[in-house]
């Protein structure tokens, strides 16, 4: 599994726009860079990541071999119910990792 | 590194080699980055350098060898026991006669204690490994140690800081002492404080340790850059360490 940093506030006040900050490792392996033996490395990039709040997806993004190694990712989302917000990232040779996290919403 | 431009070469080469940097104007290169690199690095969970602190921790805590020891077996808690241990490295090694840096403690550490091989130059373990035990140092000064030997090698060190090398010609110190803050084809020339290490560069789009960087620096001036590990570059880490002593240790750092 890859490494994953989140950062999601635990609790927020109904209606409160909610900044959600995301790395993951991923070396992001474009498919244009020739390896040591001048043969080109094939491609291995994650291509979409999606966020759901209680099951309904709130952002989502297509990445391509043009985004940086290890991937940050910067959204906002209103804070609507308390309940689970779920991460997914998904990409090339079968990569999906899915992290989740709780909020507290009053 | 990218290439200098041939006007900025032609003022390097004309600068006469002297003065170090003015104990009042010597600061972390953190510094010279800009606003949006020196955020990366100060927000934990936008730093891709805490991946490998992370990655690090797990490596410290599982067991290997055939005993099936791990770090934490012998070090325990490397929040206490690993705290300014990166501030005072290399560090003579009295049982090898040698100075060694903190990833060859390491390797040490696996070889000795472990029995195990050391994990290779730059992997990711090795990387993953020296960056946690070094963030245990974060914000502390660095604090070279007094050994005579240590002396000794810092001393080897600062003389191949100011030898011209390669074929541009050119020493460290004439970028990194007398045109620090100028620039070369577009990049801030830095202080060259090892202060970060080891840092994820944007460059490299990965975590690397200060080897790679000198040998980033050596093959810029068209130098042989001294294989990993060579005796040479730990001299030349014991004097940058000591030419940055008493500046707090940002591990991991961000650099461009
Ligand atoms: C079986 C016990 C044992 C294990 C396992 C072990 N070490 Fe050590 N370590 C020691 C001892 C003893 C010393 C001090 C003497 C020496 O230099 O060998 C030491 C020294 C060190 C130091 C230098 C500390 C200082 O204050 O200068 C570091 C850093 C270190 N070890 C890291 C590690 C890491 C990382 C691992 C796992 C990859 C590890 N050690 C595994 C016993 C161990
Ligand atoms: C031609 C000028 C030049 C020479 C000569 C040179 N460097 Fe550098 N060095 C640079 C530049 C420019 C950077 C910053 C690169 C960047 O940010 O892209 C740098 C970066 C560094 C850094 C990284 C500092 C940090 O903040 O992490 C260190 C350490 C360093 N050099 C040491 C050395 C040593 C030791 C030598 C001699 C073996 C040397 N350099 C020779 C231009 C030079």
């Amino acid at each position: 599994m890859a490494r994953a940093l989140v950062n999601i506030p635990k609790t927020a006040r109904r209606g409160d726009v909610i900044e959600i900050r995301t790395l993951i490792s991923h070396e992001m392996e474009t498919g244009y860079r020739p390896g040591p033996n001048g043969v080109l490395l094939p491609r291995d990039i994650i291509t979409r990541f999606t966020c759901t709040y209680n099951g309904v997806e709130v952002f989502s993004a297509e990445l391509f071999p043009a985004m940086s190694a290890n991937p940050y990712l910067v959204f906002t989302t209103v804070a609507s119910e308390s309940g689970t917000i779920a991460l997914t990232w998904t990409g090339d040779n079968g990569f999906s990792q899915t992290e989740t996290a709780t909020i507290e919403v009053a | 590194m990218r290439l200098p431009g041939a006007a900025a070469l032609t003022l390097l080469l004309a600068s006469p080699l002297g003065a170090e940097i003015r104990p009042d104007e010597r600061r972390s290169d953190f510094h010279q980055m800009s606003p949006e690199t020196r955020a990366m690095q100060t927000d934990d969970t936008a730093n891709p350098g805490m991946l490998a602190v992370l990655d690090g921790e797990a490596l410290w805590r599982a067991k290997a060898g055939p005993a099936g020891r791990s770090c934490a077996d012998c070090h325990g808690d490397a929040r206490i026991t690993m705290r300014g241990v990166a501030a005072r490295y290399p560090a003579w090694n009295a049982a090898r006669g040698t100075p060694v840096g903190l990833a060859g403690q390491i390797d040490i550490c696996r070889a000795d204690r472990q029995g195990i091989s050391a994990w290779p130059a730059e992997s990711r373990e090795r990387l993953a490994v020296t960056a946690y035990v070094a963030h245990q140092s974060r914000g502390m000064p660095i604090s070279p140690p007094g050994d005579p030997e240590m002396a000794a090698a810092r001393e080897r060190g600062g003389r191949l800081f100011t030898a011209r090398m390669g074929q541009l010609d050119l020493a460290c110190a004439a970028c990194h002492d007398d045109n620090w803050g100028k620039r070369l084809g577009g990049t801030p020339i830095p202080q060259a404080h090892p202060v970060g290490y080891p840092i994820y560069r944007l460059e490299w789009q990965a975590v690397g340790s200060l080897q790679r960087r000198l040998r980033n620096c050596l093959s810029g001036v068209r130098a042989e850059p001294f294989p990993y590990d060579a005796p040479e570059l730990i001299e030349l880490e014991a004097f940058l360490m000591q030419r940055a002593a008493g500046l707090p240790i940002e591990t991991p750092a961000v650099r461009p």
